[in-house]
């Protein structure tokens, strides 16, 4: 594995965005030509709600440096309740990704609405800041190694 | 002989011949005497002679509510997948329960995994169930052939020695630590109950790791589960785990790797314990099954912790309270959102 410093080194966050409120607001940041780093990869989602923690560990398992989930704002959500469910459940599992060893701040969650493209990019420039901190994930990324011969 | 077990053992036998007899339950769950010193059986009895069978004592160790769904099942008439049960009453089954077990029930009730209607609990205030391994530790992990339990000391015999060791000292962990040892819901009792309990530190276990470092407690998290083999015997021994297909068996997408990767594993432990979260009762059925000896009920103690702390909640105590997760309020605790520098942020 090649050791990266990390002034140059941008690292890869998943974020899970959701639909009707973070997707639309990573739109608005886009055509508002608000920049901010190129480190997310964005995957779509119905709702926060629908983000599990299988597909979290699994984006850190694929090797991501750090996942981000956004919703609507509590009272907002689409579906009248969805964030508020994924809140208790992130809430969860924060504490005990945290408990077992895996460093504050690879896990982010936030709330950014469809207007908000301005904050849209702060989140990110934030996220990316903690993730740049922490450096290159190791924990809980599946490495292949070469079949010993 | 331990004249408590005897007792409690004695009035099971008394209920479960009565019930049994009268035809008011088809099958009636409870423990029978293992093959092996320090084990104990889930046992189902289904006439009256087989109730003679059953026993109980300190090594009563796996939930019997892990049974309850598929036994309920199993006295049913038979019928096709989706044909609807036939009108009526359907038969009953008998179950022994002590606080955790009945707690679990709760939760299944709530889940709707069982009928409360159709499950006559026998309740027993458990004394604290004894861990295997802490007696094998005692006698210096020499092979026991013989456990002779008396109402406060254990007696372990084996080839050239026999040694007399505090019931209390091998208690498990999870038992020293419980608060409502009294069953929530029962319909006959076994034994006398005890009222519940005062801990001020029942998760010290959970605040010495807390108080570790990131680094630390990843470095302990690794060792812990370090000689887990993928057994899934945590899994399969657990009243919670009832879904047809387990996370760790789909392929597609395929959560967890099949292999003892440690990575794997740790994925495993990890979605393990947060899907207990907030249903957990601790009964400690996992760390009894596992044959590795691997602490993974520290996790869903932590979730316990976290539960109680976030949303004010212990599973099993209100049968009408929603289960946390699958509720909500407006302002449950959010200060770990990031704002990004918004009104509110606490980062």
């Amino acid at each position: 594995m090649e050791q990266v410093t990390n002034a140059e080194w941008e690292p890869r966050i998943i974020a899970f965005l959701c639909n009707w409120c973070s997707y639309a607001g990573a739109d608005l940041a886009g055509v508002s030509r608000y920049q901010y780093p190129p480190s997310i990869r964005i995957v779509r989602v119905p709702c926060s709600g629908r983000v599990s923690a299988n597909m979290i560990l699994d984006a850190l398992r694929a090797g991501a440096d750090g996942v981000l989930v956004s919703g609507c704002h509590p009272g907002d959500c689409h579906y009248i309740s969805g964030n508020l469910y994924a809140r208790r459940r992130f809430a969860l599992l924060e504490r005990l990704l945290e408990f077992v060893g895996v460093e504050p701040g690879r896990i982010s969650f936030s709330w950014v609405s469809a207007s908000e493209g301005e904050q849209f990019a702060k989140v990110v420039e934030e996220v990316t800041e903690r993730v740049k901190r922490l450096g290159p994930a190791r924990r809980l990324v599946k490495e292949i190694s070469s079949c010993p011969s | 002989m331990s004249i408590v077990n005897q007792k409690i053992g004695g009035e099971i036998q008394t209920i479960a011949s009565s019930l049994l007899e009268s035809g008011e339950v088809a099958a009636f769950l409870g423990y029978t005497k293992g093959s092996l010193p320090g084990m104990m059986r889930p046992y189902v009895a289904r006439d009256s002679g087989e109730a003679g069978n059953l026993s109980w004592s300190s090594f009563c160790v796996i939930n019997l509510a892990n049974y309850l769904p598929a036994l309920l099942r199993s006295v049913e008439p038979p019928r096709r997948p989706n044909e609807p049960p036939p009108e009526g009453q359907l038969p009953k089954v008998g179950v022994v329960a002590t606080g955790c077990w009945s707690r679990n029930m709760v939760v299944q009730v709530q889940e709707n995994q069982i009928d409360r209607s159709r499950v006559v609990i026998v309740g027993v205030s458990s004394r604290g169930m004894v861990d295997r391994r802490k007696v094998e530790r005692l006698v210096g992990n020499r092979e026991i052939t013989a456990i002779e339990e008396e109402d406060n000391v254990l007696i372990v015999r084996g080839k050239g020695f026999e040694e007399t060791i505090n019931r209390w000292d091998a208690v498990r962990d999870n038992c020293k630590t419980c608060l409502h040892p009294d069953p929530v819901i029962y319909d006959e009792l076994a034994g006398g109950l005890s009222g519940d309990r005062q801990i001020p530190d029942r998760f010290h276990e959970v605040e010495e790791i807390e108080a570790l470092s990131v680094d630390e407690r990843w470095k302990w998290f690794q060792e812990e589960i370090s000689s887990c083999l993928r057994c899934y015997a945590c899994r399969n021994v657990c009243p919670l785990c009832y879904c047809p297909t387990c996370f760790v068996d789909d392929s597609r997408p395929q959560w967890v790797g099949k292999s003892t990767d440690e990575v794997d594993t740790a994925l495993f432990h990890i979605l393990r314990a947060y899907h207990c979260a907030g249903r957990c009762t601790d009964c400690g059925s996992c760390e009894s099954a596992c044959p590795m000896g691997i602490r993974m009920r520290l996790f869903t103690k932590k979730l316990q912790k976290d539960v109680i702390e976030l949303y004010g909640f212990e599973p099993g105590l209100e049968a009408d309270a929603p289960l946390p997760l699958s509720t909500y309020k407006v302002d449950d605790p959010e200060d770990f959102i990031i704002t990004a520098g918004k009104k509110g942020d606490q980062k």
